[in-house]
């Protein structure tokens, strides 16, 4: 009787394990709640982005050329008005003019920040950058349309909504995330690396530039990236100053659209199965896409410029 | 129960068979002018003519020397489809930039030299000029005698014949009180005072409708 007892008792996991198993069981959950998450939004937009090609044979070619954006209509000669070509000539050109603007300011605002005067940076220009990150998009976009249109368009030209006017609103709004990435990646190029080569006669500036940035390079690009990441997603505040109109960009004051600005004004308008919906879709997997590169890519960034101490 | 500018029937895609449709007023539309260009009215082949972008310029109309910037509101927007139907006459307009909200339609006509666009009655105000086609007015009794042809009702679709609390509501919304007052306020005409009535296919008849 008391070996059977026992016998149960070595067997059945004793109260610990039991929580132990509960615990992991829980984390476990959570995760597998996030993966189906993640997956089911993958799989989501890419079928029905998919479906104007297979569904309603719309060819890629079409998609990814063409010139004039109808989806329902054709074109004069004779293809389907499904060209996303001007959305995303609009998206890249807004988003590498505003990383090319930011980057040597936030650079600059950094190295300030970090190496010239470290004291000074953290009590004033941290809080004003958090300030930066902390405003909504939408301000941006309302601030962009009664302040930069009009002087885009007296100093300009034009009618003042175009890609100027998106990149300047872009600019601001990518620059607090660039910046606090470089200050990040400043702060970690080891201390005895400045020393060393201070001890070697050269200046403050020639530190900085031919040692300390040489240094941060993998971390700067990264935050370079990370900012046009944003920029390339940012749909409201674009499309409030960047016109809406649907035609290859001739120059930078006439109105242009991007992905996010088409996706933002058709949504509504559209219904769902039909073919101006899936061609929304499609616009949506491109921009899935284009983010998954941008990830893969600070990846791949950060893992090739990783310090082998 | 769902809002709609347009008959479910206008837009593809949807199926109108257990829809019930309440048409609960009429809204005119009326292409707005930015105050520089200094023009009143503008004949229907004019109208066209700019909107397709024939015409780049107002002076070829009779305005100052502004070149004309055309202001959409966004592909399978009501307003649009109205619009395009009745006042240019089935034609497309051209390719040009889109803006979604009338009210941001609103400001940048005003604030743009040469800006043109179309928004429904009750945007318009001081800030822009409204303009009449082939001299007739943009004004509620031109629209309730159908001299203005740029209207449509404002629909809301419920599926199926309303029941309880939906019901109610939807006869509130078509009682006299609140369309003479409130609605009339927001720039909004009874169904009720049109002298004709339209159906999907643009098919008129006389008489003032009962929802």
């Amino acid at each position: 009787m008391q070996n059977q007892k026992l016998a149960k008792q070595l067997f059945k996991k004793s109260k610990t394990a039991r929580y132990e198993r509960f615990g992991r069981l829980l984390c476990f959950s959570a995760l597998v709640m996030i993966m189906a998450i993640v997956i089911g939004i993958i799989v989501f937009i890419a079928t029905k982005g998919m479906s104007t090609f297979l569904k309603d044979h719309i060819s890629v070619r079409d998609f990814f050329t063409g010139t004039l954006w109808n989806p329902g209509t054709k074109t004069p000669s004779g293809h389907a008005a499904v060209g996303a070509l001007p959305m995303i000539v609009g998206s890249f050109l807004v988003t590498i003019l505003a990383a090319i603007i930011s980057t040597p300011f936030a650079i600059g605002t950094a190295v300030y920040m970090t190496e010239i005067s470290p004291k000074r940076g953290a009590k004033i220009l941290q809080p004003v950058t958090e300030l930066l990150v902390g405003i909504p998009s939408v301000v941006y976009g309302f601030i962009g349309l009664s302040v930069v249109v009009p002087f885009v368009r007296n100093v300009f030209g034009g009618s003042g909504f175009g890609i100027l006017s998106g990149t300047f609103v872009l600019f601001v709004m990518i620059l607090p995330t660039i910046v606090s990435m470089t200050v990040d990646s400043l702060k970690s190029v080891p201390t005895y690396y400045r020393q060393a080569s201070q001890a070697l006669g050269a200046t403050k500036w020639q530190t900085i530039w031919k040692v300390v940035l040489r240094a941060a390079t993998p971390g700067i690009l990264t935050a370079i990236v990370f900012g046009m990441a944003r920029a390339f997603g940012e749909a409201l505040a674009v499309q409030m100053v960047i016109g809406n109109a649907s035609l290859m960009p001739h120059n930078l004051i006439s109105p242009a659209s991007t992905l996010t600005s088409v996706l933002t004004a058709g949504m509504g308008n559209t219904v769902m199965g039909s073919l101006q919906n899936d061609a929304l879709w499609s616009l949506a997997l491109v921009l899935l896409v284009m983010s998954l590169f941008f990830n893969l890519l600070v990846h791949f960034i950060g893992r090739k410029g990783a310090f082998s101490k | 129960m769902g809002n709609s500018d347009l008959f479910a029937q206008e837009k593809a895609g949807i199926n109108p068979k257990r829809l019930v449709d309440h048409k609960i007023a009429v809204v005119g539309v009326a292409p707005i002018i930015n105050k520089d260009v200094g023009i009143h009215h503008l004949t229907t082949r004019q109208l066209i003519a700019v909107f397709t972008g024939k015409i780049r310029n107002w002076r070829q109309v009779g305005g100052r020397n502004l070149a004309i910037t055309l202001i959409n509101r966004t592909q399978g927007s009501g307003t649009r489809m109205t619009f395009e139907k009745y006042g240019l006459r089935d034609r497309q307009s051209a390719v040009a930039q889109e803006q979604d909200s009338s009210g941001t339609v609103r400001q940048i006509v005003s604030s743009t030299p040469g800006a043109v666009s179309y928004v429904s009655f009750g945007y318009i105000n001081k800030t822009v000029q409204p303009v009449s086609i082939d001299g007739v007015a943009p004004t509620e009794n031109n629209v309730k005698s159908n001299r203005w042809k740029i209207w449509s009702y404002e629909h809301i679709y419920t599926n199926g014949q309303p029941t309880g609390l939906t019901k109610k509501f939807l006869d509130y919304l078509q009682n006299d009180h609140i369309q003479k007052t409130l609605f009339n306020k927001l720039g909004y005409i009874s169904v009720k005072d049109m002298q004709y009535q339209r159906t999907w296919r643009g098919k008129l008849s006389k008489g003032s409708g009962v929802a």
